[in-house]
């Protein structure tokens, strides 16, 4: 497996733009979570919305690409002093050979349900909508690609809940066979009614800020996020988070229900140790899918249980930045860069009784202590599962 | 980056499988382009048989086809599954539901939409638990769906599956969204030789793509079909053409027997 340097990374959530506002907002215990005020939705739900993203339209050379979904790719594109990271890898590796690979779930759909509702009296949609540059899934890379200027091979990896975490993947794979030299990965997702009245139809959206691994749980909390990282082989004696390892794999069992026994997520799980090389007993945290549904919980629980035991501490952040989808996985893999940068580990926001059947180690209060290698979970509807492993290179 | 081509499947206008799309390819004559055979999701049970959209059962059934090409067993290979619009149905009845006052979104639906449902289907059906990615890329779609398939092949050391599938959008999207005729193909990747039909030697490439001389039409409507340049050079045997990719980009791949 080709490891890889994550030189650089960025977020955007419902706890701010970048990467200091999140990890301010985990180490003073502050939910991004807000009632639902997200355009005329009428749900009793909590929500991870993104503020501002109202006000600024995407820059008016790519003025085609314009909707939500793009302006909050653009807001991540801005934050961390990204965009003069990619300036700088150009400059080092050229335009054609950096890959952008993005994942999404639901892209610009927003724009296309707001034109349904403009349908003119012989079912027209409005003359300003667009959809290759908005609804179309390959619009988010595409506008990624040409706001960044490159020129790599592209494409969205669209999984459901597990899309931003299996960027990592294709990008050691792309890397490792030459394809290119470095990549620029990451997850953009936004609200749209489509998830909201779609997860609600479900009856998985809880009526109060979610509580993963919580006795109580009763649901997510869907959130909105964009998050990057530039990707390049490591060099020796670097301090930078490294992509040890990945796996991936199907549950085959149903589209919108994990497998009981959470067997999917065990043999991501193990496959990720397995070509990271790296034992279970040298996992310093799991960053949990944790979603808070009832069956995700309990079945990520077995298989994590059955792999790390009941010492390893794992947490579920999703209490404080809801469900972000097809961001989830790159959100959560730029949290574990922080757990590893600050020798910090989150704890579960919003859970106070953790469910008597639960084997995990599951943190319910902030804690800092080393940590040098952690894994993360992303899990998604149609039994699509993805783990990843991030840390320091052994000495 | 070379790769074995282990099995082969297609339906498009006017052909039901990889045996009459090769013959049109190889027939002097210019094609007529008839109707686009109806799918019917053969791997699916009943029950979901009749549930699925005409979107899943294209992608199923082009892959299908190409599993038993290959003889290889469904459950052993990795899956690449890829479209550029996704379930059209599925997504204009949920926008169009969006706009009702009720906005009740089915659940079957929704859990439809999702880019990879039917990927999801055919993981369900074959009880395989093998890494599973959908992916787009706008027209240039199969050329990202065989450069994710042939590293995954190369750096995993697996055969792997792919699908490329496009419908046609209803109204009001039908006029403004690409893919008017359904067009999927699936092929079958294997780094070990034994048995292919072809060998792909793949790169990237800044050259001009290949057009289709005939087939304009078909390869520059539905994001699969931009596959048909490499098609005729397989049934040809053998040869090199540069695939449509990006706009700055194409993929260029020799055809060996």
């Amino acid at each position: 497996m080709q490891s890889l340097a994550i030189s650089h990374y960025t977020m955007v959530n419902a706890l701010g733009r970048g990467v200091s506002a999140t990890l301010k907002a985990l180490q003073n215990s502050n939910s991004g979570l807000r009632r639902c005020d997200f355009l005329d939705a009428e749900l009793n739900t909590w929500i991870g919305r993104v503020e501002g993203l109202e006000d600024e339209p995407v820059i008016s050379r790519l003025k085609d690409y314009e909707c939500r979904n793009n302006r909050l790719a653009m807001f991540g594109l801005r934050s961390d002093d990204f965009e003069s990271t990619i300036t700088t890898a150009i400059q080092r590796y050229g335009r054609h050979r950096i890959a952008v690979i993005i994942g999404t779930s639901t892209s610009g759909i927003l724009a296309t349900e707001l034109a349904y509702r403009e349908r003119n009296p012989e079912g027209k949609l409005p003359p300003h909508f667009r959809y290759q540059t908005t609804q179309e899934n390959y619009s988010v890379t595409d506008f990624v690609r040409s706001y960044l200027k490159l020129q790599g091979p592209a494409f969205t990896i669209s999984t459901a809940c597990s899309s931003s975490a299996k960027v990592f993947a294709t990008a050691s794979r792309l890397i490792g066979s030459g394809m290119c030299d470095a990549a620029v990965v990451g997850g953009v997702d936004s609200l749209c009614m489509t998830t909201l009245y779609g997860f609600s139809s479900l009856e998985i959206v809880s009526t109060s800020p979610c509580r993963p691994a919580s006795i109580d749980r009763n649901g997510i909390s869907i959130g909105e996020a964009a998050g990057f990282a530039l990707l390049e082989k490591p060099e020796n004696r670097s301090r930078l988070p490294i992509l040890l390892g990945y796996g991936e794999s199907s549950d085959g069992y149903h589209m919108s229900t994990p497998h009981p026994e959470g067997a999917g997520a065990r043999l991501a799980m193990q496959r990720a140790l397995q070509c990271s090389g790296i034992p279970a007993s040298r996992i310093d945290y799991v960053n949990l899918h944790g979603t808070a549904t009832r069956a995700n919980d309990s079945a990520e629980d077995r298989a994590v249980t059955e792999i790390f035991g009941r010492e390893t501490p794992c947490s579920s952040t999703k209490g404080w930045t809801g469900h972000t989808l097809g961001a989830a996985g790159i959100t959560e893999a730029a949290i574990c860069c922080l757990t590893l940068r600050e020798g910090f580990l989150p704890a579960t926001l919003n859970t106070t009784t953790v469910d008597p059947d639960f084997g995990m180690n599951i943190l319910l209060e902030n804690r800092s202590q080393p940590v040098r290698t952690v894994l993360s979970n992303s899990f998604g509807f149609g039994g699509n599962n993805a783990s990843i492993i991030l840390g320091y290179a052994t000495e | 980056m070379n790769v074995y081509l282990k099995g082969l499947g297609a339906i498009g206008p006017g052909f039901a499988n990889w045996a009459e799309l090769g013959n049109l390819l190889a027939s002097s004559e210019i094609p007529s382009f008839g109707v686009v055979p109806h799918p019917q999701g053969i791997i699916l049970p009943g029950t979901e048989r009749r549930r699925a959209s005409p979107t899943i059962k294209l992608a199923l059934d082009v892959a299908l086809q190409a599993i038993q090409v290959s003889g290889l067993d469904a459950d052993k290979v990795a899956l690449v599954f890829a479209s550029s619009n996704g379930d059209t149905d599925t997504i204009h009845h949920i926008c169009e539901t969006l706009a009702t006052l009720e906005r009740f979104v089915s659940p079957t639906r929704f859990h439809n939409s999702v880019h990879n449902a039917a990927a999801g289907y055919w993981s369900i059906a074959s009880r395989s638990m093998q890494p599973s990615t959908s992916l787009c890329a706008g027209s240039g779609t199969f050329s990202a769906a065989l450069l994710e398939g042939a590293t995954q092949c190369i750096s995993e050391e697996v055969p792997v599956l792919i699908s490329v599938f496009d419908t046609a959008f209803p109204d009001p999207l039908y006029d403004i969204t690409p893919a008017h005729k359904a067009f999927g193909v699936a092929m079958v990747l294997d780094e070990n030789p034994g048995n292919a039909i072809a060998q792909f030697s793949i790169e990237l490439s800044q050259e001009e793509p290949d057009t289709l001389s005939g087939w304009e039409t078909v390869r520059t409507d539905a994001s699969a079909a931009r596959v048909l340049p490499l098609l005729a050079t397989i049934a040809k045997g053998k040869g090199t053409v540069v695939l449509e990719y990006l706009e700055d980009l194409g993929l260029k791949v020799s055809v060996t027997s």
